[in-house]
């Protein structure tokens, strides 16, 4: 471990040296990592996913397309996944209440939800929501009414779900990108509700 | 490929809103180079996660004095760790390319955070 006048060099320049070093070395091409930190910074999270659930609720038509094809809709907007992921887009309502878990731990649509929370991934999480949802979702900060119907999809390598969440009261004369920032992960998972700011 | 990026504990980046956020333009090379690097096979991710770790876990017991917290200089310094662990590129190597880079003249595009020593030589006068 370093010690003593290297740590106090700042690490913008430390950085900078690394990387003219590895440069000069061949071992990483300037391009290659521009384009990697260009996709980390603005494709991978779930800003794609915000921006299609903020569409949703100001377009009626782009709305009713994304709930009959949820893949083609989300692919109008340029978010195409790695692998050839068909998203299904299920809505929350007052009365129904959808929730995704992925019994198999490996299915999430990362390219509109950026990288799964850790919980996702958690058997705990996997086995108890789909055993007991309501009370899994209460635990998660999320009280529903009896009389919610809560459904549990299971995401798979073959469909991955994604919640249109309910737009909240209050947010009438919000435009598209007033409502961007609102919509969380965690909301188009269905383990919380989107909140008025 | 894609690395396996940390969602939570300690070695996971800072995020907002699930987006990796950068507070300077360094942090988020040093966090392109590694992922870059590891993407091309350099190192195993587990390898790199590990010395990380290591990092936090021994500013934790012994902060260097004053030092504010700063993830990516953590990381930073997990990445310069693996890569000379293999020999790639020493520590020395880093600090003295990097005390180079510090003698570039005023108004070059550096962040400039560091001293400048009043009798700085000016290669070029402007």
């Amino acid at each position: 471990m370093t010690t003593g006048s290297t740590e106090r060099i700042p690490p913008a320049l430390r950085t900078e040296a690394l990387e003219q070093l590895l440069t000069e070395r061949g071992l990483i091409d300037p391009d290659t990592m521009d384009r990697i930190i260009t996709t980390y910074e603005t494709n991978v999270g779930p800003l794609n996913g915000a921006k299609v659930v903020a569409r949703a609720w100001t377009d009626p038509e782009y709305r009713r397309w994304l709930l009959d094809d949820g893949t083609a809709a989300i692919r109008e907007l340029g978010y195409v996944g790695r692998q050839a992921e068909h998203i299904v887009v299920v809505e929350n309502t007052a009365t129904t209440h959808n929730v995704v878990v992925c019994t198999l731990c490996s299915c999430y649509p990362w390219s509109v939800l950026g990288l799964p929370p850790s919980w996702y991934k958690d058997p705990a999480y996997r086995a108890r929501m789909v055993r007991e949802p309501r009370r899994v979702l209460s635990e998660m900060g999320l009280d529903l009414a009896d009389d919610v119907r809560i459904t549990v999809h299971d995401s798979s390598s073959e469909v991955r779900w994604l919640v249109l969440p309910e737009r909240p009261a209050g947010t009438e004369g919000l435009t598209a990108e007033q409502l961007v920032p609102l919509v969380t992960r965690d909301a188009m998972v269905g383990v919380a509700k989107v909140k008025a700011p | 490929m894609s690395a396996p990026l940390d969602v939570g504990g300690p070695a996971a980046p800072p995020r907002s809103n699930g987006e990796l956020v950068f507070a300077e333009p360094w942090e988020g090379r040093a966090f392109g180079m590694a992922v870059t690097l590891y993407e091309a096979g350099a190192f195993t991710w587990p390898r790199f996660q590990a010395a990380l770790i290591a990092r936090i876990a021994a500013w934790e017991t012994a902060p260097a004095g004053g030092e504010h917290w700063n993830y990516y200089r953590h990381w930073l310094g997990a990445l310069e760790d693996v890569l000379a662990d293999g020999g790639t590129v020493l520590a020395e190597e880093v600090t003295a390319r990097a005390r180079t880079l510090a003698r570039r003249p005023i108004g070059h595009d550096h962040p400039d955070d560091h001293d400048h020593p009043d009798d700085h030589d000016h290669p070029h006068p402007h």
